[in-house]
């Protein structure tokens, strides 16, 4: 599926599959193109070229739409001069989907407090609850949420994390964008990443949690040339003094330096991994991929 | 966890009756629809009513001339050049403000066909539309003959011609409902569609007017504003030519809503 919007190219020849029974993460920078994939699974902008299927059919055709798919996007979709309930309402009477199932979901999402409000009042997070409310509405197979998270509060990020495992389990098939891989990392399963409108990786949380690997072990001890000397003299390792006493050592592990150090009776006074943390996996992946990096900021502020 | 999470939901399908009905509570939830048709309603039976006082007041000063022209049935109808200011502003705003608002996407994930969406609400604002539009016309006309039946200027309403020119009013009023909401939906804004309607309504007679007379008068009949309010066409004539407009805006629309992003 590739999109253009004039000249400036969103998604380009981006193709992935996302399975029932699991929660997909959908990751990528601002402006990656995540928002435009996620508007043409539910038909609202039609791809330049390729095409988007939804339980085996493009969207638009659907007979029931509200039950093959529930989408929460990013942007607000809610007339604020209307109340919430109103407006789950007005939704659900198009798929003929009765006025009890409103109250089902608004008590789902929690929002039957503040169901008579105008939505305009509403806060963020409120916003985003009733806009899971509607996603909800027709019982879907297919969930799909644009940074459903933004704007809760923790107990809200809570609620929303298992919920949509639990969508998950009933065999939904659930396909949730954010740009903050932690987030990911702690609900889904698989991951699509991707940067500037190219896929980037399309895993097994598991296998990128795995990219994160050792990047060396500080070292420090008051007798840190000597144990530099000896440790260089080990097969693949690398010596960096930092400063005075602290040393970093890669191609070691810290069982491997510890050892070093005891039988050369070397004092250490600490002795410690430096594992890259998801977030660096996440970066390093997308480093090349990223509209604004702020060191183009610095630039251009330096350049001005 | 199955069932328990969000329960089970009987969706049967999209619908036109379900999109009508969904259109219906749509219209009936916003605060705007209902200021809207109060200002369309106060200002047709006002106005008129100002106008039908102030001319039978005047009425014994009149010239023959003057009194040759006093068509109470006309009078009666007066405030329909500012009422339907207000109407088409409800008009525009049943669409345009999907745009702003962003309804737009979630109408449009409800029904991933679109066109539906266009048709309903062109139904449900034009029958609202028609439905307030006749039952005003016909206050007005009680109201206004009740202010002339003290000078006995006042006719029946079943006088000749009286009752198609009443419920006629309504059909307009309805037609400019019609090319409104499709205004909003072509141009998805409404500052935009409702300053399209004023410059045609509104702006383009009286330049029309400055043009030499041969020309000007041919063509001011066939302004959107004089079809039907303008006298020189016939009643149905006028009506049709409206309901012409009316399907090249509304065609328009349904051309932009189905092939374009939304």
């Amino acid at each position: 599926m590739t999109k253009h919007y004039g000249k400036k190219v969103a998604v380009d020849a981006l193709s992935f599959e996302v399975q029932p029974g699991i929660v997909t993460g959908f990751l990528g920078p601002n402006g990656a193109g995540k928002s435009t994939t996620m508007r043409t699974i539910a038909g609202l902008d039609e791809p330049t070229s390729g095409r988007v299927w939804v339980n085996g059919q493009e969207y638009h055709k659907s007979r029931v739409p509200m039950a093959e798919l529930g989408i929460l996007l990013e942007a607000k979709s809610v007339h604020g001069g209307r109340s919430a309930r109103n407006h789950l309402l007005a939704l659900a009477q198009t798929n003929g989907i009765d006025s009890k199932r409103v109250d089902q979901v608004i008590e789902f999402v929690g929002l039957r407090q503040v169901a008579r409000q105008h939505a305009g009042s509403f806060s963020m997070g409120m916003g985003q609850r009733l806009g899971i409310a509607a996603a909800l509405l027709g019982d879907p197979q297919v969930v799909v949420l644009d940074e459903p998270v933004n704007g809760l509060d923790p107990e809200g990020v809570l609620w929303v994390r298992n919920s949509l495992k639990a969508l998950a389990n009933e065999g939904r098939t659930v396909f949730v964008s954010s740009h903050l891989m932690t987030e990911m990392a702690l609900t889904a399963t698989h991951l699509i990443v991707i940067g500037r409108g190219h896929l980037i990786a399309d895993t097994t949380v598991e296998e990128f949690v795995s990219r994160a690997k050792t990047r060396g072990v500080t070292v420090r001890s008051p007798d840190a040339a000597m144990l530099a000397n000896l440790v260089k003299m080990t097969d693949g390792a690398g010596v960096i003094a930092d400063a005075d006493d602290i040393l970093h050592v890669e191609g070691l592990t810290s069982e491997q330096i510890g050892t070093i150090a005891w039988q050369n009776h070397i004092r250490i006074f600490e002795l410690t991994p430096q594992r890259s943390s998801l977030e660096d996996a996440f970066m390093q992946l997308t480093h090349d991929s990223v509209d604004f990096r702020s060191e183009q900021l610095e630039e251009l502020a330096v350049a001005s | 966890m199955s069932a328990a999470t969000i329960g089970h939901s009987p969706a049967l399908g999209v619908t036109l009756p379900r999109v009508i009905k969904s259109e219906w509570t749509k219209l009936r939830t916003v605060r705007s629809t209902y200021f809207t048709l109060l200002v369309a309603v106060a200002l047709f039976i006002g106005v008129s009513a100002l106008i039908t006082a102030v001319r039978a007041h005047r009425y014994h000063g009149f010239s023959a001339a003057q009194r040759a022209d006093f068509n109470p049935v006309q009078m009666a109808l007066a405030g329909i050049v500012v009422a339907q200011l207000a109407i088409g502003v409800l008009g525009v705003l049943a669409f345009s403000s999907e745009y702003s608002s962003g309804m737009i996407r979630s109408s449009l994930a409800a029904v991933p066909r679109r066109l539906p969406v266009l048709w309903s609400k062109l139904i449900v604002v034009g029958v609202t539309v028609f439905v307030v539009s006749l039952v005003t016309v016909l206050v007005s006309f009680f109201v206004t003959q009740a202010i002339l039946s003290p000078y006995h200027l006042n006719v029946a309403i079943t006088s000749a011609g009286t009752l198609n020119k009443l419920w006629t009013r309504a059909v307009y009023l309805t037609e400019v409902a019609l090319i409104c909401v499709a205004l909003g939906a072509l141009l998805r804004s409404t500052a935009g569609g409702i300053s399209t309607f004023v410059g045609v309504f509104f702006v383009l007679p009286p330049i029309t007017a400055l043009l030499p007379s041969d020309i000007g008068n041919s063509i001011m009949k066939y302004l959107p504003g004089s079809t039907v309010l303008g006298d020189n066409l016939s009643l149905w004539a006028g009506i049709a030519v409206m309901a012409g407009y009316a399907a090249i805006v509304v065609i328009a629309a349904a051309v932009r809503l189905q092939w374009t992003d939304a």
